[in-house]
């Protein structure tokens, strides 16, 4: 499939009902995650017959991109039943039936499962709501989660930390490039709808 | 929940937990449904595959005729296995039931196929 149409049919993913502004809950935006999904295919061959976790999976936005680019299972994880119900009906409208949903947190993740994934993809949040180190969290988690390698979007501002703690834990981080991205308005006395940061998608390389 | 998913999963996040696996199942309700075979995959899978505990979760759904008794040693071509393994694994799911931790007894509710594994500050 080609990352237009790629694109194209992830417009149809619904977003939220109600974000939860604490979880920094917003879609990955279609032209994002159809970036990322494809690279991921193409250049690394990680998606076809792979085994993929999409931690915090939210509305199922990368978990969908998996499918529609032949990922062999995929498993999505979330802390927020609502979000799992928004992604199982976002699930039921693609008519895609190999992605089972998981309620749980990072915390419980890491040891959930008694054995790998091939690849885990994320775009977590980003630690900008009182949850500060909370993307590092979610790579920790990744990285043991993952046999082959994780996908990961990070603050660009933050990308030498990013990668110093990711080789410290084994991992052979490689930048695969930058994007620009708007981030939904936080608190009430942001007057802006939006703000645009700069963001590393990342490939850490586990094996 | 598909099979394949209850195969990978333990309550080991739960303290005093050493294992936490398998998880037993409590099925209340139980759907098949269709999925498309990718005979490639499955037997990619295979080997990761806890064949006993796979069983032991059919058992426990009420399809533990569809199970083969074991793994094949030339399982790769054996399209007949390879169907039957996908069948298992990813065709038969649980929508309403429980799951429950082998060491403590914590029952981890599923409801509308997706589990809740969400623990307490006090059991981590």
């Amino acid at each position: 499939m080609k990352l237009k149409e790629l694109e194209s049919h992830l417009q149809e993913v619904e977003g939220f009902e109600e974000p939860k502004i604490l979880l920094e809950q917003y879609p990955t935006r279609p032209h994002i995650a159809a970036c990322m999904i494809h690279t991921i295919a193409s250049s690394f061959d990680d998606i076809e017959n792979r085994s993929i976790l999409d931690l915090g999976c939210g509305c199922g936005m990368l978990s969908i991109g998996c499918v529609m680019l032949g990922a062999g299972s995929v498993v999505g994880v979330d802390i927020d039943p609502d979000a799992l119900d928004t992604c199982q009906q976002n699930l039921e409208d693609f008519e895609m039936d190999n992605v089972d949903l998981i309620n749980a947190s990072v915390e419980e993740a890491g040891l959930l499962f008694r054995n790998k994934f091939d690849v885990v993809v994320m775009n977590p949040p980003f630690g900008t709501k009182h949850n500060k180190g909370l993307d590092m969290k979610f790579l920790e988690t990744a990285l043991k989660l993952a046999s082959r390698s994780v996908y990961s979007l990070h603050k660009t501002s933050t990308r030498d930390h990013v990668l110093k703690k990711a080789q410290s834990w084994g991992a052979k981080p490689q930048v695969v490039a930058e994007l620009r991205y708007d981030l939904p308005a936080t608190y009430k006395h942001h007057t802006k709808a939006s703000v645009d940061i700069n963001v590393d998608f990342i490939r850490f390389a586990v094996s | 929940m598909k099979l394949l998913t209850h195969n990978m999963l333990t309550s080991k996040a739960i303290k005093q937990v050493n294992t936490g696996y398998p998880l037993l199942i409590e099925a209340r309700d139980v759907k098949v449904s269709e999925v498309e075979f990718n005979p490639e995959f499955i037997a990619k899978i295979i080997p990761k595959v806890d064949w006993d505990c796979l069983r032991r979760a059919a058992e426990q759904l009420g399809h533990l005729d569809k199970i083969p008794a074991s793994v094949p040693d030339t399982y790769e071509n054996q399209q007949e296995f390879l169907k039957q393994a996908h069948h298992v694994l990813l065709e038969i799911e649980l929508i309403n039931g429980d799951l429950v931790c082998p060491e403590s007894n914590r029952k981890f509710p599923v409801t509308d196929g997706i589990p809740n594994m969400l623990l307490r500050e006090d059991e981590i």
